[in-house]
């Protein structure tokens, strides 16, 4: 019988001796599986690949044991581990398809065992799919390929580092559901390192909740995501939206300390609710209590609000401000919307759902003129807009304004912020200097920043200030309409809360939104009205409340059901 | 050192003891206190001639490389920005003329005009604007896809400022190297139609041209011949290496995308 995984007091530095993992223990039965949790920065994938004795440009493992089957990895020559990798430890990345050699026929790759690791990954075996290159597969079943070569060797342990971020959640579940089948069949070892907390709670049997590089909680699943003891664990399940309700989101304030530059003492001293000066002064150390462990010297002081707080939704329906009719837009010869219709109301946020390839993001940029190619009309307070955005007046430019996905591609990289914020100020009301400034610091504000941050280049931003920061350069352009595409989808929990929180304001004070998104958890803490789209057409139109409560088509259901919530644990 | 060369073509002229077309002794002299580096086959002093000589050639080069530059850019930004029709249109344009020599393209026009340095700092900048153009579309396209630049597009800024100020300052990395590149085949290019004749014109004072009229005595007076082509090369292997550091130094600053 296998002995399992054991790791004991990791520990994972910088050349520099900045220490940005610290003493991370843990075991892992085999035929289990261990959930990493935290933010971007929290050293999650630093401990994982540190699983296969590998720390990464810059930094070295300088303590602790990685113990495989009663054999310490860390403590073998570099040959011998790389003789191990792959063998008794495997690891499945984010992007299996990347990882996998374009040039060569996927049965070329897997030559060994093929039928049977296919057959366990739900992968058809005959000779027309293993002649397919990886270009013809699709993504899940690229990760189900990067599953299957992680597993046909018979490894002891399985790292899987965020293996279903970039999948759709229909797909998403299937990998979820097939890693916990494969772990128990295979008696393997698994980590899956994600910062979704509804993906851990699917897939793990016992969940550690990093930050930064430090264990702050460790323990069953169910009791760390359903009753967390710490602090910080309890901020993350705040922050994460959920379908079951309409709850306000709760971002956690401040940002990661910079690890270099920290005192002595609780690294989340400076983001807790309870934090005093014990805290401040003097780090607590990890208590172990029964299957559990802690690093917090008041467990259990934060309140748990396990029952949702109904927002109310927005004001009765007024006066409309847009209106789509009929819309068919295309790429080539290809209809990617076809033939949809909906109006929006002010201060109304309309949210179109769907998965990749629904043409939600099309439908958002024929919107704002970015995708020229549609038949219909789009009506903008009455008036039909021309296709092109260069052909639209500056009205129209102006009071239609657009979130993009990612923020790291949102800003020009050579301007500074406030430059950029200027330029849509010196655009549509040209004014002084002062003026433009002015204009400037006001919507940074309102965005939640530091005027501090207007002499910053986008590069030393962190996403949720871009996202922030593009924000603001849409306010100040007065906009009655804002069309955001996934703004929080590169983001994490914590950040996708106050952002959720910032555009609900927003929506207060007036603005129109739409709203395009995959994640229902966000839809229903964010809008009035949902449009699903499957394939370009609409499928169901209804209020947030009667799609969430009673979906009346089976595409619906089949969506809601794939939604991963993490369910509070019942009065514990 | 390419900062040297450039000073020396500079205030060459006024260290120069003599006028470059003064003839101050024998044909073929040996250096002496007079003539440092002896005189050439009309009996001109050859220091005179060599300090002279690298004027032209650097601001023609500057010039020419310059105006290949502008075109070059404009050409290739137009074509990533527009895509489809225009971006077919003048990538076909760019082929055509990338399809002609340089040199023969260069020929035709000063033969069939005649020489002069207006001429032929068009004729070489025009000569370099395809490759610039191809470079520049590589590296713009890119660029245009960009959210940032979408939402210029989307807000209506015109599309001349959404180019000058989004896309060009992203693309000076790359551009930077070609400016490097494109200075080097400027200064050769321009020493090559002096040196066959058809650039600057006697009795003006040119490297390329002394290289011509000094050959013939190779074995007698090797450094006449030596001195222009030292720094030529010098001058265009300089200002590709300072180009490159330029664009090395952006790149650092720039960091992350």
């Amino acid at each position: 019988m296998m002995k399992g995984v054991k790791v004991a007091s990791l520990g994972i530095s910088l050349l520099d001796g900045t220490r940005i993992v610290h003493d991370v223990s843990f075991a892992i039965e085999p035929g289990k599986v261990l959930g990493l949790v935290g933010e971007s920065g929290s050293g999650k994938s630093t401990v994982a690949k540190a699983l296969l004795g590998y720390a990464g440009p810059g930094a070295r493992i300088g303590s602790g044991s990685v113990f495989i089957d009663g054999e310490d990895i860390l403590a073998l020559s570099e040959a011998e581990r790389r003789e191990r990798r792959g063998r008794i430890i495997s690891y499945v990345p984010q992007d299996a398809g990347m990882s996998l050699n374009p040039g060569l026929a996927i049965g070329t790759q897997l030559i060994e065992r093929l039928a049977e690791v296919l057959t366990s990954v739900r992968l058809p075996t005959d000779r027309n799919f293993l002649a397919r290159y990886p270009s013809e597969l699709s993504g899940g079943q690229l990760q189900r390929i990067g599953l299957a070569i992680a597993v046909v060797g018979r490894p002891k342990l399985l790292v899987l580092d965020e293996p279903t971020t970039a999948l759709d959640v229909a797909t998403r579940n299937e990998v979820l559901k097939l890693v916990s089948d494969l772990s128990k069949d295979m008696h393997l070892c698994s980590v899956y390192v994600s910062h979704d907390l509804g993906v851990i709670s699917a897939v793990a049997d016992q969940v550690m909740v990093l930050y930064a590089g430090r264990v702050m909680e460790y323990g069953e699943g169910a009791q760390v995501l359903g009753a967390p003891a710490h602090p910080y664990s309890h901020a993350l399940l705040r922050a994460v939206p959920t379908t079951l309700g309409r709850k306000p989101l709760e971002g956690i304030a401040g940002t990661a300390p910079d690890l270099r530059s920290r005192g002595t003492g609780c690294v989340f001293v400076a983001r807790c609710p309870i934090g005093d000066d014990r805290c401040a002064a003097v780090e607590p150390a990890l208590v172990v209590k029964g299957a559990s462990s802690i690093r917090c010297y008041k467990p259990n002081a934060v309140e748990a609000k396990t029952n949702i707080v109904p927002l109310p939704l927005a004001k009765a329906r007024g006066e409309q401000i847009c209106a789509v009719r009929n819309l068919v837009a295309r790429y080539g010869p290809l209809d990617v919307v076809r033939d949809v219709s909906f109006e929006i109301d002010k201060g109304e946020c309309v949210a179109l759902v769907g998965e990749s390839g629904s043409g939600k993001s099309t439908l958002a940029r024929c919107m704002i003129g970015l995708h020229s190619n549609y038949d219909g009309t789009i009506a903008f307070c009455g008036d039909t807009l021309p296709r092109k955005a260069e052909t639209r007046n500056g009205d129209a430019h102006r009071r239609i304004q657009y979130i993009f996905q990612d923020p790291y591609a949102s800003l020009n990289p050579r301007r500074t912020v406030g430059d950029s914020i200027g330029l849509a100020v010196r655009h549509f009301f040209p004014g002084s200097r002062q003026d433009v400034l002015d204009a400037v610091r006001v919507a940074v504000e309102r965005a939640g920043l530091s005027p501090d941050l207007m002499s910053r280049y986008p590069s030393e931003l962190s996403g949720g200030e871009r996202q922030r920061v593009a924000i603001a350069r849409a306010l100040v352009c007065k906009p009655d309409l804002l069309v955001c595409d996934e703004p929080t989808s590169a983001l994490d929990v914590s950040v996708q809360a106050s952002i959720i929180e910032l555009l609900r304001g927003l929506m207060a004070d007036g603005l129109a939104m739409l709203f395009v998104t995959h994640d229902l958890a966000v839809v229903r803490s964010i809008s009035d009205r949902v449009i699903v789209l499957q394939q370009g057409a609409v499928v169901e139109s209804a209020s947030t409340e009667a799609i969430f409560s009673a979906p009346a088509t089976g595409y619906s259901r089949e969506l809601l059901s794939h939604a991963l919530n993490v369910r509070p644990a019942i009065a514990s | 050192m390419i900062g040297a060369i450039i000073a020396l073509a500079i205030v060459g002229p006024a260290l120069a003891p003599y006028s470059p077309s003064e003839l101050v002794g024998v044909p073929y002299d040996i250096p002496n206190p007079d003539t440092l580096l002896g005189t050439d086959s009309l009996g001109r002093d050859v220091l005179s001639r060599f300090l002279y000589g690298g004027r032209n050639l650097v601001w023609m080069a500057i010039a020419a490389t310059t105006l290949g530059l502008s075109i070059g850019i404009a050409i290739g930004m137009a074509s990533a920005y527009f895509k489809g029709m225009p971006d077919e249109f003048l990538m076909r344009l760019v082929d055509i003329q990338l399809a002609f020599p340089s040199v023969v393209f260069a020929l035709l026009f000063v033969t069939m005009l005649g020489p002069s340095p207006l001429l032929l700092v068009i004729l070489v900048g025009v000569s370099q604007a395809p490759s610039v153009a191809r470079i520049t579309r590589g590296a713009a396209l890119g660029v245009v896809e960009r959210d940032y630049v979408q939402w210029a597009r989307a807000v209506g800024i015109p599309t001349r400022r959404i180019l000058m100020s989004e896309v060009l300052p992203n693309i000076t990395s790359p551009l930077l190297v070609e400016l490097g590149l494109r200075l080097m085949w400027s200064i050769s290019l321009l020493a090559g139609l002096s040196f066959l004749g058809y650039g600057i014109q006697p009795p003006n004072a040119d490297w390329g041209l002394m290289v011509n009229e000094s050959r013939n005595a190779l074995t007698i007076q090797p450094w006449a011949v030596l001195a222009p082509i030292l720094a030529i090369a010098t001058l265009s292997i300089g200002g590709n290496m300072f180009a490159e550091g330029m664009s090395r130094a952006i790149g650092r600053t720039e960091g992350t995308k």
